[in-house]
C-alpha cells in the first residue's frame, strides 16, 4: 500500500516543481542577465534540456541509489543538507510534542473529572483559543513580549554563538551536555523554550480536548460505574481504568499531530530563524531550488507516511478490539 | 521550572566567564547562509562576506572603505603600450592556511593564480565541473572571451593577454570571483578523488580561516596567524546567521552581536538614539530606477517620459520606502563614483507642468503598467510600496497605471525580453567603474543581453561609452562619462529614483569598522574592546 | 400521490429536526456567542465600505505609523493607528473581513463539492474507482497541508484566488473520506436497497437518497474547514504567497508589519487579533454544531 502512494508522491514532488513558474537559471543570473549560449550551457549542466519524462526517470533511478539530487544554490547534495538540518526540526518537534502531551493530557483528564467546574471551563476556553490561534502571529507576540519587553529569552537560533563544539548527535540538548561546557545546556534550553511552546500550542489544545472527551465517554461506561459502585477510590478509577482506555484515541491524535507539527514548523522556524527543514523548504521554494524542494517534499512525505504507519500499528497493539480482527 | 532557573543561572555564569576570557571575539549577525565558500561559483554578497572577504585574497584589492584599487597578492603590475597585456608581479612569502586536511608545503606563487583562473575559463580543467561548475561573474563579465591567455613568466610573474582593450580590467581583477585558491591543495584533493571537498573545506591566503560551518546557524573563523598583512586584531570571527532584521537588532541590543547589516529602515531612529550603538552610514554604490520600455510606442516620445518623471514625488518615496535612508537620484550612477556629473539638473517634481507636457505630446487617458520587483534589494527596500506611490502620483496627472508583479525569476525573464511597459529595477556596482553601470544597464549591446531593461539604444550615448571603454586615461574617461550623463538626462530613458544610504549599526565596542561601498562586510583591520 | 405524502412528512420532520437542533445548539452558550460574533462579522463585511472610516488603500502621507487613538501621539480619526504608508488600520481590517469570510466560503464550497462528488463516487461504486480516488487522497494527505498548499501556490502563482484553490485542494480529502465512509455504511441499508429496487438511478441514489443521511458529519467538517481555510490563507499571506499587497488581507498585513514589530506593536497586533476572533467564533459554532448534530455525544 505504501509503494503506490510513494510513487504518487514522487510524481507530485517532481511534476509540481517543474510547473513552478520562473526560471531557476535566470534567477541565478539576477539583474545581470545572461547570454543565450551561457543559458543553454547551464540548462545542459542541470539536465533541464532533456524531455521531462527522461528527467523524471533519471530522478527515480537516482532515488533508488539513494541520490536526491543536488541543490542548485549551494551545489551540495540535497540528502546532506536535509540531514544537517533535520535534527534541529526533530528536536524542536519532539520537545513541542512532549510539552503538548505533558500539559494536554493532565489538563484534559482533570477537566473531565471535574466536569463543569471553573477549571474545566478555563481549560476548554484555553484549548479553544489555542486551537484557533494563528501561530505565526502567536510567535510574533511571544517575541515582542518575552524577548522584546521582558528580555527573558533570546530571539532566535539554537544556542548562543559563544559556545562551540562539534555536533555529535545533531541534537543540541544532548550535544551541549556532552560538550562539558558550563552553561551550554542552559543556553540551549533558553533558545528552545519559546519556539517549542509556540509549536506545541495547537497540538496541546487538540490533545486536551480529545483527552477530555475520551475521558468523559469512558467515565460513562458501565465498567467504570461498576468500579464506582464497588467503592474504588476516584483516583484509582481514573488512573487505572478510565485513563488507559481513554488514551487509545488520544494516541491516534498524537500521531496525527506529526503532520500538524511539520506544517507548524514551517511557520515557527521561519519566524524564529530556527535552522531546520521547515525554513529550508520555504527558502528553497522562494529561490526556486527545484532539487531541494522536490527532495524535501519527498522526504517529508515519507516521514509522515512512516509515522502514520507506526501509529496504526501502535493502535492495534494497545487496542485489543482491533487486534482480534 | 527549577531546571530552567538553574540553566539560566548557568548561562549567566558562562556569560561572565566568556567576558573574562582573553581571546577577542567579534560576532557579526549576518543576514543569511552563504551558498558556499568558493566565491567564483556564486553571486551573492552574503557568500562573498564569508569567503572572498575573509578566506581569500585577490591579485589586486579594493582599499577597505573605498573603491580605490590597491595591491593585493600582486605587489605591482604593468600594462603594455597597446593595453592588451597586463603583467602582475606577485608578492613573495605569502602563506596558505593550514587546515585539518591540508598542510601547505610552499608559498603562494604563479601556479595558484593560473589554477584559479583556468578553473573558470577552461571547460576541460579538472576542477571546472566541480560543485556544479557555473561561474556567473566570470561568464557574466565576459572574462572568458576577454582573457585570451594567461602566461606564467616565472614563479612570481604572471601575464594576462586580452583580446581587446578593456579599461576596467584592473578593477575587475579586484572582484570576488578573482579570488586565488591553492593549486597545491587542489592537487592533493584530486588524488583523493573527492573533488567536492575542495570547495567545502576552503584553503586561501586571507586574514581569516574557516573553522566550522553549520548551515543556517553559524560560521566560525579564526584569525590566520601567518597572514601576509599581519595577524588580524581580533582572534575569532563568528557569523551568527540571523535572517530577520528585527531579530538582528534585538541581538545587537542584547550584546549577542557586535555588527549587523541591513537594519530595518523603521529601526534606524531608535538605533541612533542608543548610546551603545554606533550608527555608521554611507551612500551606497547603487541606483534604484524606473525604466520606461523605450521600444513601446507609448514611450517613444521623450516628452511623455519627461512628463512622467516630473509627476513622481521622489521625496515622498524616500520617506515612505527608504524611511529617509536614501537620497534622490538624478544620474544613473551614484554620487560617490568618479565621473559623477553634479551639474546635471534633475526633472523637478511638478504635476502641473507634467500635465501640460503630456497634453503637448497629445497624450490623453494614458493607461500603462508598473512592474514591481517581488524582492527586497538595497537599492529598493520595498518595490511594491514604491510602485503604489508612483501609481498614485501618476493618477494625479491622469495616467492610470496597473501594478504588475511576478516571481523574481519570472520577473527577470519577462523584463529581459521587454514585456513590461515601465518597471522598477536597480543595480549595485561590482567594481566601482562607471562602465559597470552605464554600459551594462544602458549600452546598446545590453538590449540584446537583456540587462538594458529600458531597451534604450541611443547612438550618441553608446558611442561615448564605447570610446570610454577603450581609453585608459582616467581624466579622459571622466569627461566622456560626464557627457554621457547629460545625454541620459536629456533623453530620460529612466526615472532615476534613489541611491540608498547604507546603514551599519555597530556596537560601540567595535573600532575601526569601515563601510564597504560595494556592500560587503570586511573585518580585517577591525578591533574590539573587551 | 405517494410522492406528495412523503414530501409533507419530510417537511414536517425537517421542521422538527431544525427545532431539535436549535434546542441542543442553544444549550451551548459558547456556540451562541460564536454565532453572534460571526453574524456581526458578516454584517461588518457586508457593509464594509459604509462602515470603514477611510478608504482602505488611501495613503495619508503626513500620517506614517501613527499609534492607536488612545496612545500618546494617536489621532482620533485613525482609531487603531496607521501603517507604514499612512493607511488607516481599522479601515483595512474592516475591508479585510470581507476577504477572510470570502476565502472561507469559497474554499469550503470548492472543497465540499469536490469532496462530496468524489466521495460519493468512490463509496457508491467501490472497486477500482474507489481505490484510485482514495490513493490520490492518500497522496495529498501524505504532505503536511500547509507545505503542499505553499508549493501549489508557488506553482499557480502567488495571489488570493490561487491561495484559495490550493487550500481547497489540500482540505478536500477530508470530505472525500467522510462522504465515502458514510456512503459505504448507508449503501446496503434497507431504504437504499428499496429505492434501488424501485428503479432509482445511481445519480438519484447517490445525491437524493444517500447524501441527505450523511450531512451531519459533513456540516461539522465544513465548519472546521472554514476556520482552517481562514488560518491557512492568512499563513500563506504571511509567507508572501497569498493575497498580494496592497490587498488588506489580514495575513498579508501581518507580513508587511513584521519589520515594525519592535517599533509599532499596533500594526502587528490588530490583524492577528482579527484573525483569532474570527477563527474562534467559527470554531465555537463548530463545537456547538457537533454537539447538536452528533447523537452519540448528545447524551453525555
Amino acid at each position: 500500500m505504501l509503494i503506490p502512494t510513494f510513487i504518487g508522491v514522487t510524481l507530485v514532488a517532481f511534476f509540481f516543481i517543474r510547473l513552478l513558474p520562473g526560471d531557476p537559471i535566470l534567477l541565478l543570473a539576477g539583474e545581470r542577465g545572461i547570454s543565450a549560449e551561457r543559458y543553454a550551457e547551464l540548462q545542459h549542466s542541470f539536465g533541464f534540456d532533456k524531455p521531462v519524462i527522461i528527467q523524471y526517470l533519471n530522478y527515480l533511478m537516482g532515488l533508488f541509489h539513494g541520490e536526491f539530487g543536488m541543490s542548485m544554490v549551494t551545489r551540495r547534495p540535497v540528502w546532506d543538507e536535509f540531514f544537517s538540518l533535520f535534527p534541529a526540526t526533530l528536536e524542536l518537534s519532539f520537545v513541542a510534542i512532549i510539552i503538548a502531551v505533558l500539559v494536554g493530557i493532565p489538563a484534559g483528564v482533570i477537566a473531565a473529572v471535574k466536569r463543569g467546574s471553573f477549571f474545566d471551563h478555563s481549560v476548554m476556553t484555553g484549548a479553544l483559543i489555542g486551537y484557533s490561534m494563528p501561530i505565526f502571529w502567536w510567535a510574533l507576540l511571544a517575541i515582542i513580549v518575552f524577548s522584546g519587553w521582558l528580555q527573558w529569552t533570546p530571539v532566535s537560533g539554537r544556542i548562543s554563538v559563544m559556545y562551540f563544539f562539534e555536533p555529535v548527535t545533531g541534537f543540541m540538548l544532548i550535544d551541549s551536555l556532552l560538550s562539558d561546557q558550563s552553561g551550554a545546556f542552559g543556553s540551549t534550553i533558553s533558545h528552545l523554550i519559546l519556539p517549542s511552546i509556540v509549536l506545541a500550542t495547537i497540538p496541546m489544545a487538540v490533545i486536551a480536548r480529545q483527552t477530555r472527551s475520551a475521558m468523559l465517554e469512558v467515565l460513562g461506561e458501565d465498567y467504570v460505574r461498576t468500579a464506582q459502585a464497588k467503592g474504588l477510590s476516584k483516583l484509582r478509577i481514573v488512573g487505572m481504568h478510565a485513563l488507559r482506555n481513554a488514551l487509545i484515541p488520544v494516541v491516534t491524535t498524537i500521531g496525527l499531530q506529526v503532520g500538524v507539527l511539520m506544517a507548524g514548523a514551517i511557520l515557527t522556524e521561519t519566524i524564529f530563524s530556527w535552522p531546520g527543514i521547515g525554513k529550508w523548504m520555504v527558502d528553497s521554494i522562494s529561490r526556486r531550488d527545484y532539487q531541494v524542494v522536490q527532495g524535501g517534499l519527498l522526504m517529508i512525505a515519507m516521514l509522515v507516511m512512516v509515522v502514520n504507519l507506526v501509529v496504526d500499528l501502535l493502535y492495534g497493539l494497545i487496542n485489543p478490539r482491533i487486534r482480534h480482527r | 521550572m527549577k531546571l530552567l532557573t538553574k540553566a539560566l543561572a548557568a548561562t549567566a555564569l558562562a556569560a561572565v566567564l566568556s567576558t573574562t576570557a582573553q581571546a577577542k571575539t567579534l560576532v557579526y549577525c549576518s543576514e543569511g547562509s552563504p551558498e558556499g565558500f568558493t566565491p567564483a561559483l556564486y553571486t551573492s554578497g552574503t557568500t562573498f562576506d564569508a569567503s572572498s572577504h575573509t578566506i581569500f585574497n585577490k591579485l589586486v584589492e579594493f582599499e577597505r572603505g573605498s573603491t580605490n584599487v590597491v595591491p593585493g597578492l600582486a605587489e605591482s603590475w604593468d600594462v603594455s603600450e597597446d593595453g592588451l597585456e597586463y603583467t602582475f608581479h606577485l608578492r613573495k612569502g605569502v602563506k596558505f592556511h593550514t587546515t585539518k586536511d591540508f598542510t601547505p608545503s610552499r608559498d603562494f606563487n604563479a601556479d595558484d593564480v593560473i589554477f584559479s583562473f583556468m578553473r573558470q575559463k577552461d571547460p576541460n580543467h579538472p576542477f571546472n565541473k566541480v560543485s556544479g561548475g557555473t561561474y556567473e561573474y566570470f561568464g557574466g563579465m565576459s572574462m572568458d572571451s576577454l582573457i585570451k591567455d594567461i602566461v606564467k613568466v616565472d614563479d612570481y610573474t604572471v601575464k594576462f593577454v586580452l583580446s581587446q582593450v578593456e579599461a576596467p580590467f584592473i578593477a575587475n581583477m579586484a572582484m570576488d570571483f578573482a579570488s586565488i585558491a591553492s593549486a597545491e591543495y587542489a592537487a592533493q584533493v584530486e588524488k583523493t578523488g573527492n573533488l567536492d571537498m575542495f570547495d567545502q573545506n576552503p584553503v586561501g591566503t586571507g586574514p581569516f580561516q574557516l573553522v566550522a560551518y553549520q548551515k543556517d546557524a553559524v560560521i566560525r573563523f579564526k584569525a590566520f596567524a601567518d597572514y601576509w598583512g599581519g595577524k588580524a586584531a581580533i582572534d575569532d570571527l563568528i557569523f551568527a546567521i540571523t535572517p530577520d532584521a528585527s531579530v538582528r537588532y534585538q541581538k545587537l541590543k542584547a550584546g549577542e552581536c557586535d555588527v549587523m547589516p541591513y537594519p530595518n529602515p523603521a529601526d534606524i531612529e531608535s538605533m541612533k538614539a542608543d548610546p551603545n550603538i554606533n550608527m555608521m552610514e554611507q551612500a551606497g554604490l547603487n541606483v534604484g530606477y524606473l525604466a520606461y520600455n523605450n521600444e513601446n510606442d507609448k514611450f517613444k516620445d521623450v516628452r511623455v517620459r519627461k512628463a512622467l518623471n516630473m509627476a513622481i514625488n521622489k521625496n515622498a518615496i524616500l520617506d515612505a520606502v527608504f524611511q529617509g535612508a536614501g537620497q534622490v537620484a538624478k544620474n544613473p550612477i551614484p554620487p560617490t563614483m568618479w565621473s559623477y556629473n553634479d551639474k546635471v539638473v534633475d526633472d523637478a517634481y511638478d504635476p502641473e507642468a507634467a500635465k501640460k507636457l503630456l497634453a503637448e505630446a497629445g497624450v490623453t487617458d494614458m493607461k500603462t503598467n508598473i512592474w514591481a520587483m517581488p524582492v527586497q534589494r538595497p537599492y529598493n527596500p520595498n518595490a511594491r510600496r514604491m510602485a503604489e506611490m508612483i501609481q498614485a502620483d501618476w493618477k494625479a496627472v491622469g495616467v492610470d497605471a496597473e501594478i504588475v508583479s511576478y516571481e523574481w525569476g519570472e520577473y527577470l525573464k519577462r523584463s529581459g525580453t521587454g514585456e513590461h511597459e515601465t518597471l522598477l529595477m536597480g543595480w549595485t556596482g561590482d567594481n566601482g567603474d562607471p562602465d559597470n553601470f552605464l554600459y551594462v544597464l544602458l549600452g546598446c549591446d545590453a538590449v540584446k543581453s537583456g540587462s538594458n531593461r529600458a531597451r534604450w539604444c541611443n547612438k550618441e550615448f553608446d558611442d561615448l561609452l564605447v570610446k570610454a571603454k577603450q581609453t585608459t586615461d582616467v581624466a579622459e574617461r571622466t569627461k566622456l562619462y560626464e557627457e554621457a550623463q547629460v545625454v541620459f538626462k536629456r533623453e530620460a530613458p529612466w526615472a532615476t529614483i534613489a541611491h540608498s544610504v547604507v546603514f551599519m549599526p555597530i556596537s560601540s565596542k567595535v573600532q575601526n569598522y569601515k563601510i564597504d561601498p560595494f556592500g560587503g562586510h570586511i573585518f580585517y583591520g577591525v578591533d574590539i574592546d573587551k | 400521490m405517494t410522492d406528495n405524502t412523503i414530501e409533507t412528512v419530510s417537511r414536517q420532520s425537517t421542521k422538527a429536526v431544525l427545532k431539535e437542533f436549535w434546542f441542543y445548539f442553544s444549550v451551548n452558550r459558547g456556540a451562541v456567542i460564536g454565532l453572534f460574533v460571526f453574524l456581526t462579522l458578516v454584517l461588518i463585511a457586508f457593509f464594509a465600505p459604509y462602515i470603514a472610516p477611510h478608504d482602505a488603500n488611501m495613503q495619508y502621507r503626513e500620517a506614517f505609523l501613527l499609534p492607536p487613538a488612545w496612545v500618546d501621539g494617536g489621532n482620533s480619526s485613525f482609531l487603531l493607528g496607521t501603517d507604514a504608508v499612512g493607511r488607516d488600520i481599522l479601515s483595512r481590517l474592516i475591508m479585510g473581513s470581507r476577504l477572510s469570510l470570502f476565502v472561507g466560503v469559497i474554499v469550503v464550497v470548492i472543497a465540499l463539492t469536490g469532496g462530496i462528488v468524489l466521495g460519493l463516487i468512490a463509496g457508491y461504486y467501490g472497486g477500482k474507482v474507489d481505490t484510485t480516488i482514495m490513493r490520490i487522497m492518500d497522496i495529498i494527505l501524505a504532505f503536511p497541508s500547509l507545505l503542499l498548499a505553499l508549493v501549489l501556490v508557488a506553482v499557480l502563482g502567488p495571489g488570493l484566488v490561487n491561495a484559495m484553490i490550493s487550500i481547497a485542494i489540500v482540505l478536500q480529502p477530508h470530505f472525500v473520506r467522510l462522504t465515502r465512509a458514510a456512503v459505504m455504511a448507508e449503501r446496503e441499508r434497507e431504504y437504499v436497497v428499496a429505492a434501488r429496487v424501485a428503479g432509482a438511478g445511481p445519480l438519484r441514489l447517490m445525491f437524493l437518497t444517500i447524501l441527505p443521511n450523511c450531512t451531519a458529519p459533513l456540516i461539522v467538517q465544513a465548519t472546521l474547514s472554514f476556520s482552517n481555510a481562514i488560518l491557512d490563507a492568512a499563513a500563506l499571506g504571511f509567507l508572501g504567497m497569498g493575497a498580494q499587497p496592497p490587498t488588506p488581507e489580514w495575513g498579508t498585513m501581518l507580513a508587511e508589519a513584521r519589520e515594525f514589530i519592535l517599533r509599532a506593536w499596533w500594526v502587528v497586533t490588530f490583524p492577528g487579533v482579527s484573525i483569532l476572533i474570527t477563527v474562534l467564533a467559527i470554531n465555537l459554532i463548530g463545537d456547538g454544531l457537533r454537539d447538536a448534530l452528533d447523537p452519540k455525544l448528545k447524551r453525555s
